[in-house]
């Protein structure tokens, strides 16, 4: 079961072109990274997204990739050379206000603490708040996908309220269980996949990130908004 | 059928890639040298993009259950047929109950030059395919033979081939392999590098350090990456950075200064600067290169990069083109 009980809408998302050009520069002989400078803002991001979705339209690019403030794309340059690519690149970036990208809402389930978030106690003291502040908080805020990497599936989300940031494990684990929910730095997310990881693990969810028999095959998506719910909590 | 009687350090399905889903953090994976797999398929009279098998530092065996046409690429590894010898890029009948052994690495007269085979089957791997890949992603667990590595025991269906029965049984025949640069085999392998998005941010020292240094592929290395060791490259000023895409050929460089050459395997995204990028044409070399042996890097332009490649693509219409007039299916 993939989607939260809140049904998915589309938000438009009207973008400003009142950024800088980005900077340009090749990645290798078949690919393009295109930057803005920091620091990394929804804005910028939403630019960012603006930009995958239109060069994606383009005859000879391949995949678009957002990164953090920065977008990633290949292409055939047999089929678009590199200087035209960046040329149009910049006289597309003017007119991308128009430009919409579609975000989700989607709601996460999380059975916090006990078995399920080991560390909960962990991120209470170093924050200074009970476990339970700590849960209200975290399910409180509204998150937003910038961009999906390291795993398939994995969000690096922003919005984690300042308070419950805390730093990652001195000791990373070698096999975080799949769905785990955690808090590394000032970032929260969650584990697609059992794989090694250094982030504090507060909860975990019963959905699926990634299912790679599915259309999508990842839950979340560049630009979704993502709540997370309280299931349960063990303290 | 074929039956895996010995996987050796790490087999698995793979075929040119499974591409489109970087966005989903999903890696290219494929074969680690898709020129390798391009040939053998050939070869047998498979489409490019039908799935063999990446085999890894030889060792292993393989009996085949029904009458079929394989070929090896890359490395040979000493590899035998029932005890016959065969080469790489060769195309070479096969009965029902033959065995292919590929000798280990460390076997007597075997030499040391190479990492990884790639066998071609006729009619290929025929598992399932999966977002449009027959490819096995190993970090994720999805794709290829129920997504792992081969073990010992396991039997993979084949597809049906283009090969009449007169085909299937043709003689054995052979083209040239792709050429390595002079000198390449018995000293460092060259890979032709263009600048990163992040190498203004070293020093000059680092640049010089970076095209003079023989570097040595670490023991580390694998389908996510080759990890080098050699002189500590560094940055003028630290800053963080911030996720960004890679793709296979990048060369990140950790706090450590060692570099890390990605491969089909690493993440979508990363964030150590990236000093420089492999070129496509030069991945081959990077997939073949052994433990333990030495890399030099060039700096190349994007004029010198694209000719490259295009030379590479007309030696695979050379390949092709040799092999329609010898009556031999060609690539679809």
């Amino acid at each position: 079961m993939w989607r939260s009980n809140w049904q998915p809408r589309c938000a438009a998302w009207v973008v400003s072109s009142r950024f800088p050009l980005p900077r340009l520069h090749p990645l290798g002989d078949a690919a393009l990274l295109c930057e803005l400078p920091p620091p990394a803002t929804l804005a910028h991001q939403q630019q960012i997204w603006a930009l995958g979705a239109e060069v994606q339209r383009w005859a000879g690019v391949g995949e678009v990739l957002p990164g953090m403030n920065n977008l990633t794309l290949t292409f055939d340059p047999i089929a678009i050379g590199i200087d035209v690519l960046m040329a149009r690149v910049n006289e597309a970036w003017p007119r991308l206000r128009a430009a919409t990208v579609e975000g989700r809402r989607v709601e996460i389930p999380v059975a916090y603490g006990g078995e399920h978030g080991p560390d909960l106690a962990d991120v209470a003291a170093h924050t200074g708040l009970t476990p339970a502040e700590v849960v209200r908080r975290h399910s409180a805020a509204e998150y937003v996908v910038y961009l999906l990497g390291f795993l398939p599936g994995f969000a690096f989300m922003g919005g984690l309220p300042p308070e419950l940031a805390t730093p990652r494990r001195a000791e990373p684990r070698t096999a975080v269980p799949a769905r785990s929910v955690g808090i590394g730095g000032e970032q929260t997310g969650i584990y697609p996949l059992v794989s090694p990881g250094g982030w504090q693990l507060i909860g975990r969810t019963s959905l699926e990130l990634f299912d790679p028999a599915a259309e999508p095959p990842t839950l979340l998506r560049p630009g979704d908004r993502v709540r997370f719910v309280v299931e349960s909590v063990q303290t | 059928m074929m039956l895996v009687q010995k996987p050796g350090m790490l087999a698995s399905v793979q075929d040119l890639g499974r591409h489109g889903h970087r966005q989903f953090g999903i890696c290219p994976g494929g074969a680690l040298d898709v020129l390798a797999l391009t040939l053998a398929n050939r070869l047998v009279g498979n489409a490019d993009g039908a799935a063999g098998l990446e085999l890894t530092m030889g060792g292993c065996e393989i009996r085949f259950e029904t009458d079929t046409r394989i070929a090896l690429a890359g490395d040979g590894f000493g590899a035998r047929l029932d005890g016959t010898p065969i080469w790489p890029c060769w195309s070479i009948p096969v009965a029902a109950g033959q065995t292919l052994k590929l000798a280990g690495a460390n076997a007597a007269g075997v030499k040391k030059a190479g990492l990884r085979s790639w066998l071609a089957v006729a009619g290929g791997i025929d598992v399932p395919p999966v977002l449009g890949s027959r490819s096995t992603d190993l970090k994720a667990g999805f794709g290829g033979h129920e997504g792992r590595a081969l073990r010992k025991g396991d039997r993979l269906p084949l597809g049906a081939t283009p090969l009449d029965d007169a085909q299937l049984a043709r003689r054995p025949f052979g083209l040239r392999g792709p050429d390595w640069g002079p000198g390449e085999s018995d000293s460092a392998i060259a890979l032709r590098v263009l600048p990163g998005p992040e190498f203004d941010q070293f020093t000059a020292a680092s640049h010089a350090l970076l095209w003079s240094e023989r570097w040595r592929i670490t023991a580390q290395s694998n389908r996510m990456g080759s990890r080098l060791a050699g002189a500590e490259l560094k940055r003028r000023r630290t800053a963080d950075m911030l996720s960004s895409g890679v793709i296979p050929g990048t060369i990140q460089v950790p706090p450590s200064g060692q570099p890390i050459i990605l491969m089909g395997d690493a993440q979508t995204t990363g964030g150590y600067p990236r000093i420089g990028v492999v070129i496509r044409a030069d991945l081959w070399k990077l997939a073949q290169a052994p433990l333990d042996g030495r890399l030099r890097l060039v700096q190349v332009d994007m004029a010198a990069a694209l000719e490259a490649w295009a030379g590479q693509q007309r030696y695979l219409a050379q390949v092709a083109q040799g092999l329609a007039a010898a009556g031999w299916p060609g690539p679809a």
